[in-house]
């Protein structure tokens, strides 16, 4: 075959995406050396003085490890929330169409609205939940100014955004299951739980670790509910690197230690997400069916 | 015993999603009395609704803000991305499904993770440099540039899902194709392009909600005249927060998107989502 036809398939989109980040990133790493900020606009070159900053810098690194956290914590309640209500949607319930739609609307919502809602559902003087709680008689609760409460405010506002998103793909990878093996299950009378963990999950197993990573990439980057429901407070409490950046570079405008910041973030991100690619196709490959 | 379990878990998960839901809409009739006094919940028992968060942001006398300019440019912004997303990245997917790269070391599965990769990039390490790179091409407050943007995040869900998609199709079919006296161009847009409309409608549908929803980018890279929806409703926020504004335009920046959870379902019902992401 011509060298020229492959090449006339992937380079398009190739060029147009290199031609699109390449520069960004170039500058990004050049303007680390440099120290841009409000007073001192320009190329100009200090060395590694924003590196050495940066390794200090303890509110940083405390970002990047709640970051870790959260992002664990709200993927892992997703995807077993999200398998669940998949595995009821699939089959065996009446009216599971309607149950498809009402499941898949959150994630048709636009994020950082939906957290001005969730702000106006957890904010204390005139908030939903402590309208409620006042009801049925309980202590208001300190959402949004408390550090415990300010993370499970957070957490409840991204599962519920994106469990939706695990639901579908997980629905779809339910539904396009080979029906053999079921049957071959049934023929064996194996109980419903032992199809689950014998059939179910493990062929379930590659388009599980492909959501699970997509939804720790976008995790990675938790922003609009962190920055609308508590702007990273009570002091620190929730702040992720996203939003200490954001503050940082685009309201402190100190622009070149925001970018070193962001820049560590990025290869940092990149580094974890394939270190936990490499581990889950080792643990997916030698169990199959 | 399981019966019962089951029952209550759906129950719980509905009520736990419809809640914020409700939540906005009724909001979204509240009087300013009725949020700022404390929590409301019951129309007409504990307030009277009214339209004053809705005529705040519909064109008319009471108009704080016109929500249908933005609308439109979201619409643009969004339809622009979505297809130089999917016609790109279909053909990358296609071409990474179907041939062998080699360039140095590196194979086919490191192409499509640099693809992929592209979407770990979190939008604050590329604010600043993307405005001034669109500052120096005249892009700042376009449609255009913003598209390009929002490419960078888009194509990489495409060439994930449609990687897959293809792997999924028969070779023989091109195979065929190419036997009849087509090239692979003319196999690809033949036979391929026509079986591929399910995997193309989702990966479409993706771009579709990460483009609208986008307000990063938006927020950085964009002034006055390509103000994008969710752009403008968060400019309403003012010093006390107006949530029953603000409620009325979430509700209204969220309905064309719900209509897409019922064409989701219909492509789940007929099964034709299942290719896309195995």
């Amino acid at each position: 075959m011509k060298k020229g036809y492959p090449r006339f398939f992937l380079l398009p989109g190739l060029i147009l995406l290199i031609a699109i980040i390449i520069f960004p990133l170039l500058f990004t790493i050049r303007v680390t050396f440099s120290s841009w900020n409000v007073s001192q606009s320009g190329l100009n070159f200090i060395g590694g003085e924003n590196w050495s900053e940066m390794a200090r810098d303890v509110r940083y690194w405390g970002s990047l490890l709640r970051l870790f956290y959260l992002s664990f914590l709200t993927v892992a309640i997703q995807y077993v929330l999200g398998f669940a209500i998949a595995l009821f949607a699939w089959k065996g319930i009446a009216a599971r169409r309607f149950f498809r739609v009402l499941w898949l609307i959150p994630m048709m919502t636009t994020p950082s609205l939906m957290a001005i809602i969730w702000r106006s559902i957890f904010t204390e003087d005139i908030g939903a939940l402590n309208g409620l709680l006042n009801r049925v008689g309980l202590d208001p609760v300190n959402w949004l100014t408390e550090s415990g409460p300010a993370n499970f405010a957070i957490t409840i506002a991204e599962v519920w955004q994106w469990t939706p998103f695990m639901f579908l793909i997980l629905l779809a990878g339910l539904l396009s299951l080979p029906k053999e093996p079921f049957m071959a299950a049934a023929i064996d009378g194996a109980s419903a739980w032992k199809t689950f963990a014998r059939v179910t999950f493990p062929m379930m197993a590659p388009i599980s670790i492909g959501a699970i990573m997509i939804r720790l990439i976008d995790a990675s980057k938790i922003f609009d509910s962190v920055f609308t429901l508590t702007r990273g407070g009570p002091g620190n409490a929730t702040e992720t690197p996203a939003a200490y950046i954001f503050q940082r570079s685009l309201q402190d405008f100190q622009i070149a230690y925001g970018s070193t910041l962001a820049l560590t973030y990025l290869i940092l991100a990149i580094l974890t997400l394939t270190i936990i690619g490499k581990v889950f196709a080792r643990l997916s490959k030698p169990k199959g069916i | 015993m399981y019966k019962v379990l089951k029952a209550t878990f759906i129950t719980i998960w509905s009520l736990f999603v419809l809640f914020p839901i409700m939540w906005a809409i009724t909001t979204s009739f509240k009087p300013e009395a009725a949020v700022v006094n404390g929590a409301t919940f019951i129309p007409w028992l504990e307030f009277q609704p009214v339209l004053t968060g809705w005529k705040a942001i519909l064109p008319g006398p009471d108009s704080l803000t016109n929500l249908l300019t933005p609308t439109l440019n979201s619409f643009i912004v969004t339809a622009g991305a979505t297809a130089i997303s999917v016609a790109f990245g279909s053909l990358a997917a296609y071409g990474l499904s179907r041939f062998t790269y080699g360039w140095k070391k590196y194979s086919n599965a490191d192409i499509i993770f640099f693809f992929v990769s592209q979407r770990i990039m979190p939008p604050v390490v590329l604010a600043i440099p993307f405005f001034l790179v669109l500052k120096q091409l005249r892009l700042l407050d376009t449609h255009l540039g913003l598209i390009l943007v929002l490419t960078s995040g888009l194509m990489p869900i495409v060439v994930w899902l449609m990687v897959d998609f293809f792997n999924a199709l028969p070779r023989e079919i091109d195979e065929m194709a190419m036997l009849e006296g087509c090239n692979p161009i003319q196999a690809f847009f033949r036979t391929i392009l026509p079986l591929s409309k399910p995997g193309l409608t989702v990966a479409g549908m993706f771009c579709v909600i990460f483009g609208w929803n986008d307000i990063f980018f938006a927020l950085t890279l964009t002034a006055t005249k390509v103000l994008t929806l969710p752009v403008a409703v968060i400019a309403l926020n003012g010093t006390v927060t107006p949530y029953w504004i603000l409620a009325a335009s979430t509700v209204f920046s969220i309905i064309p998107l719900v209509g897409l959870a019922f064409v989701i379902e219909r492509f789940l019902s007929r099964g034709s989502l299942g290719g896309a992401v195995r």
